[in-house]
């Protein structure tokens, strides 16, 4: 497979930063009360992503090693501070949703995580795949939460109404409770389709290739993978 | 040698008692606030009863045919999980709360988690505070002789004068099953004699609530006003709630000094709930509250294990 589409599969589907990795939690609960609010999150997220991505990759050989993270959190919060600017300037209405979680994208793990594991180490362009991947995976996470707060906590999806009039709001769902709720409900969705696809055993290729399990951000494997991998290898030969 | 030996490990006196029997004297304990609230809300709360039993024992049955496991409802506990929640309803709720309730009781609460015993909070006061979240409007409205009315408590809340008599015997509104506290004592006397519950958790949680109720009301002006505590002891949830919410053995803890803190810090909880917090009523908020700390007070109140802990000598 082409390495950047792969980085896109990996990205979206297979590491996706919400349901499988578990990362950026607090934007997750927090702005997913709507589905726009969630798309608008995961957009912009992605956009420092992909940016932050590019340049740390592009500074890799500069930067030494022993002040990565303080370079790497300069670099971002620089890209989130113009993204929020830019947000004030031309999409208000969104600015005002977001509120303080837009200057917090800057210690969203997501971003950080990607700098560490992915764009410290490799080059500009599949960084920058890297970067759409995983920005389009959170988005795509975040927006199918606030689809399903919003379905049933208001009864629109995107501010158009679905639910017929008489349809009583659980008003629960779109209380913090709520996004633990659909949150829980999509990933035990999504592990089944999983397991249904890889017909009850754990998938080998969710195994990271390189680094082993101490790099690796697939936190339902623990270790597992590699022995099933170690196991095919070993059969082969 | 010809008989046979059984060899296993311990425990090797066991009672008599099975979970079976203890839910079923709960639910009998129960009957006197049942039918009590049947009597005064009229058959709607009937339906309501039945309806919500109904729901949980099937959600009980489908969840465990669905997964296969070991079918549990002979044990009754569904019913009776069933039965706490319908009590905590308003009288005239439309038909599909009950169903609602019965499944975030029965499936997110106690199912999720592994089945009875396995259960961090009390399925029937869990769901009652989801349904309350979630459809406040309906949760809170509450209906009597045909006129929706407040509750005592909230009349107190506002304060206006409360009829404590028919608060003792229950001819006020409130939810089907809270309204009699004479009811519920009698169940609740009933489950202590009967050794199925403990006296603690009900004594110092109610014990505590009134020390607290009485302080305030001093510290307020009010001076010692008996009216006013025996209204916020026969008002709401509380005599519910202490006999038979806080006392469920699988959210509560099994340590007798356990349940001394336990019922002191539902006491406190309830009481600022109450005075301070936004509804008139707390009880259900603190016993879910208080299941959550149940763990941490029963590592504190570990008894000394026999043998252990005595003075070194030199």
């Amino acid at each position: 497979m082409n390495k950047s589409i792969e980085r896109l599969y990996s990205g979206i589907i297979k590491e996706n930063p919400t349901f499988v990795q578990m990362l950026g939690m607090c934007p997750t609960m927090a702005v997913t009360t709507t589905a726009i609010g969630g798309l608008g999150m995961g957009l912009t997220t992605t956009i420092v992503l992909i940016l932050s991505n590019m340049m740390i990759s592009a500074l890799r050989k500069v930067i030494p090693d022993k002040v990565r993270i303080p370079a790497f959190i300069v670099i971002i919060a620089s890209f989130v501070t113009i993204v929020q600017f830019l947000l004030e300037g031309f999409i208000p209405s969104l600015y005002d949703t977001l509120g303080i979680y837009i200057p917090l994208i800057v210690v969203n793990c997501i971003i950080l995580g990607r700098a560490e594991s992915y764009a410290s180490k490799n080059n500009v362009w599949l960084s920058m795949f890297d970067g759409i991947g995983m920005g389009l995976g959170f988005t795509v996470g975040l927006t199918s939460i606030g689809i399903f707060r919003e379905l049933f906590g208001n009864g629109t999806i995107f501010n158009i109404r679905i639910m017929p009039a008489q349809y009583e709001p659980v008003t629960i769902l779109i209380l913090a409770p709520g996004a633990f709720f659909v949150l829980a409900c999509l990933i035990a969705v999504q592990n089944k389709v999983k397991l249904r696809n890889s017909k009850g055993t754990a998938d080998i290729d969710a195994c990271s290739k390189d680094g082993g399990c101490l790099n690796c951000a697939n936190t339902l494997c623990s270790g597992k993978n590699q022995e099933l991998k170690n196991t095919a290898e070993g059969e082969e030969a | 040698m010809n008989y046979t030996m059984k060899i296993s490990s311990s425990p090797h006196i066991r009672d008599k008692e099975t979970t079976t029997n203890i839910m079923g004297t709960v639910i009998v304990a129960l009957m006197p606030a049942t039918i009590y609230g049947v009597y005064n809300f009229g058959l709607h709360a009937a339906f309501v009863i039945c309806l919500t039993i109904a729901c949980c024992v099937i959600f009980e049955a489908a969840y465990e045919k669905m997964l296969g496991l070991k079918n549990t409802v002979k044990d009754l506990s569904a019913v009776l999980t069933g039965l706490l929640l319908a009590l905590n309803l308003p009288p005239e709720v439309p038909f599909w709360i009950p169903v609602i309730g019965s499944f975030f009781a029965i499936i997110v609460v106690k199912q999720l988690f592994g089945g009875l015993g396995q259960n961090f909070m009390n399925p029937a006061l869990g769901a009652r505070c989801f349904l309350l979240i979630s459809f406040t409007g309906r949760m809170t409205t509450f209906t009597y002789d045909a006129v929706t009315t407040a509750t005592p408590l909230a009349n107190l809340k506002a304060g206006e004068s409360v009829d404590v008599f028919a608060m003792f015997f229950g001819a006020t509104a409130g939810t089907i099953g809270e309204t009699s506290a004479l009811a519920l004592m009698i169940g609740g006397l009933f489950l202590i004699v009967r050794r199925v519950i403990n006296f603690r958790i009900p004594a110092f949680y109610i014990g505590s609530f009134t020390v607290f109720i009485m302080i305030y009301a001093i510290v307020s002006g009010r001076g010692v006003d008996c009216s006013y505590l025996l209204a916020h002891l026969c008002g709401g949830g509380l005599m519910l709630g202490a006999f038979f919410m806080a006392t469920d053995y699988v959210t509560s803890p099994i340590t007798p000094n356990g349940k001394i803190i336990f019922g002191i810090f539902l006491g406190l909880l309830t009481f600022l709930f109450r005075i301070y917090g936004g509804s008139a009523e707390g009880v259900s908020y603190a016993i879910i509250i208080g299941n959550l700390i149940v763990p941490l007070i029963e590592r504190i109140t570990v008894p000394k294990a026999f043998g252990k802990g005595a003075v070194k000598h030199e």
